[in-house]
């Protein structure tokens, strides 16, 4: 494998308790494999519940949540809100939130038996790790903005959609790497 | 009516509904994981051709699941009108799938990959999230300013098959073929830009190729079930309320409905252009008789309350309607008892400019109208005050089954 990975370990010896990381570490399947079991996943997903998969909108809600803790009153005038949080509505309340806890639970479950659970920051080799964070800042907050405008992420839009035939999917999926080939020589030295 | 999607609430209550949503979640976390999605450096070398791991992934899900899903539907296992399939709004689709292939090769995750990244303790999946909840807080607080534009080219529920006017069968080889062909692709791009030897890549992923595009023909030859065939399954239990009279409401029912607004009410006109421009009841939409099961994407799309009344002249059309809605799943649809001749019946009678014409066929309007008003009667939309009618409450609203919001929530 030629991914570019360089690790650095954060200073003051932040380190996970033993029992985490005992596993011996173990390769990553073929992506054609790990794609087939996402895949079956997904299908699951649809014909068992008629829903997809999704994660940004869960992370809507939470975002929401506080909102209506902190400020209900804005929350009730402001249309978008309203649909999640308005009046007695518990953002909270809703399948995708049981999802992505469980989705959390299964990725950290799948680093702990493959050994793969560590404190680290992936990057390129030109820059700081400190960078390397404001990077996945900014590129969190645009990726955000972007999930909720196409009302969906990767996951809603693209796979779930994507499996139906939805042509606004299509659409989008092909929208995403078009935005990520476009921008990607420009930001080269964060990853090479 | 297939078995699948379940009601999953009401076979399991909340929690248990929940529970089987985080068994998924469970599952989906898992598959990110082993394929390598917490390393964002992984993710971004997509984008440099070296490592073309998150096509290959996202294209091998993408067609696994379709073709269970639509093997499944063929079957009549799983009913596609009960699946959430993300209505199109074209452009803002667009607009945000660029932005967020931006913050894609700036940040080095989606949302779904940066919770497993999180999870796995990667700081940058901690960082990436954290910006990603700014960047949602930050869309709520200004969509408002370009609302218009997020709610432009909006088409429905629109699916490939519909876009390009062909079956579903063709549209799945066609992508199935299109995936493999990309797959390819990918490998060539990982040779020359990543120096990868494809010699040491397994052999079975052709065996895996091979089937997938077996099973694709295979669905593609079973066919998708018409209206017609899935009317013939629930045939006998739905012929029954028909004759008990279960499902035709009374005309003093229907103007109930319409003046209750808790209940959202979608009248079908299912009569010809000429009988609609001389007389309509007010609100109603008309559709040539024959074509209700069109109508089935958007009316999967309106709310839990909606009642859908068929509405022909007699009953004939709108009971025709109502088979093909009802075949199609779509829930608490009644006919107009009687039809409009009933309707003018009951709230046209002293209305002398009407005059009776009951030499008529069956299906066709028995009064003689002066002018062709459409809903500019008075009997278009009577006060329910001043009609003093007495009527058996038919509709019983059912809660709506398969998935209502979807594309992450």
């Amino acid at each position: 494998m030629t991914t570019v990975t360089e690790t650095q370990e954060p200073k003051r010896g932040l380190t996970l308790p033993k029992f985490l990381t005992s596993r011996p570490t173990r390769p990553y399947v073929h992506p054609y494999l790990g794609g087939a079991l996402l895949g079956v996943v997904l299908f699951l997903a649809f014909f068992l519940t008629g829903n997809g998969l999704g994660a940004s909108g869960g992370l809507n809600r939470f975002i929401v949540f506080f909102q209506d803790l902190i400020a209900p009153d804005h929350v009730d005038i402001t249309p978008y809100l309203i649909t999640m949080a308005g009046g007695d509505l518990n953002p909270l309340d809703n399948w995708i939130i049981p999802m992505i806890i469980g989705t959390l639970f299964g990725g950290f479950f799948s680093g702990w038996r493959n050994g793969r659970l560590k404190i680290e920051t992936n990057k390129g080799p030109q820059i700081s790790t400190k960078s390397r964070w404001a990077f996945a800042f900014i590129g969190g907050a645009i990726m955000g903005y972007g999930a909720r405008f196409a009302r969906g992420c990767t996951s809603g839009q693209a796979l779930s959609g994507g499996a139906v035939l939805s042509v606004g999917s299509w659409f989008f999926m092909f929208a995403v790497f078009a935005g990520g080939y476009a921008l990607a020589y420009f930001v080269r030295k964060l990853w090479n | 009516m297939p078995p699948f999607p379940l009601d999953l609430i009401g076979l399991l209550t909340k929690p248990g509904a929940y529970l089987v949503y985080a068994l998924i979640g469970f599952g989906f976390g898992y598959a990110l994981e082993i394929s390598g999605f917490a390393i964002s450096s992984k993710l971004a070398a997509q984008f440099y051709f070296k490592d073309m791991t998150v096509l290959k992934v996202m294209f091998t899900a993408i067609v696994v699941a379709m073709v269970l899903i639509f093997g499944a539907t063929a079957l009549g296992l799983l009913d596609y009108n009960l699946i959430w399939v993300n209505p199109t709004y074209l452009w803002p689709g667009i607009v945000g799938g660029l932005i967020m292939g931006v913050g894609f090769i700036v940040g080095g995750f989606c949302p779904g990959t940066s919770l497993v990244a999180l999870s796995t303790f990667k700081l940058d999946g901690l960082f990436f999230t954290l910006g990603g909840l700014f960047g949602i807080f930050l869309f709520g607080e200004t969509v408002e300013y370009f609302d218009e534009f997020w709610h432009s080219s909006y088409m429905g529920r629109f699916t490939l098959p519909e876009l390009f006017n062909t079956s579903y069968g063709v549209v799945i080889v066609g992508v199935v073929l299109m995936a493999l062909f990309m797959f390819w692709g990918a490998e060539q791009l990982e040779h020359i830009f990543g120096k990868k030897d494809l010699k040491t890549e397994p052999r079975r992923r052709y065996t895996g190729a091979v089937a997938l595009l077996a099973v694709a023909l295979l669905v593609a030859f079973i066919g998708q079930p018409t209206t017609q065939s899935r009317w013939v399954k629930i045939a006998s239990a739905k012929e029954a309320l028909l004759k008990e009279r279960t499902v035709q409401i009374h005309p003093a029912e229907l103007l109930s409905l319409v003046h209750d607004h808790h209940i959202n009410v979608i009248l079908l006109d299912m009569r010809s252009e000429a009988d609609y421009n001389l007389f309509h009841i007010d609100g109603s939409q008309r559709h040539d008789p024959g074509t209700a099961s069109e109508l089935v994407p958007d009316l999967r799309l309106e709310p839990a309350n909606t009642v859908i009344v068929t509405i022909s002249n007699d009953e004939g059309a709108a009971t025709d309607a109502w088979k093909n809605l009802t075949a199609e799943s779509i829930q608490n649809v009644y006919i107009l008892e009687g039809g409009l001749n009933n309707w003018l019946a009951t709230y046209a009678h002293e209305d002398e400019s009407l005059i009776p014409n009951p030499a008529t066929g069956n299906d066709q309007l028995r009064f003689i109208f002066p002018a062709a008003l459409g809903s500019r009667y008075n009997f278009s939309d009577p006060d329910p005050e001043e009609f003093e009618v007495e009527f058996t409450p038919k509709v019983q609203l059912q809660t709506k089954r398969g998935a209502t919001s979807g594309g992450c929530g």
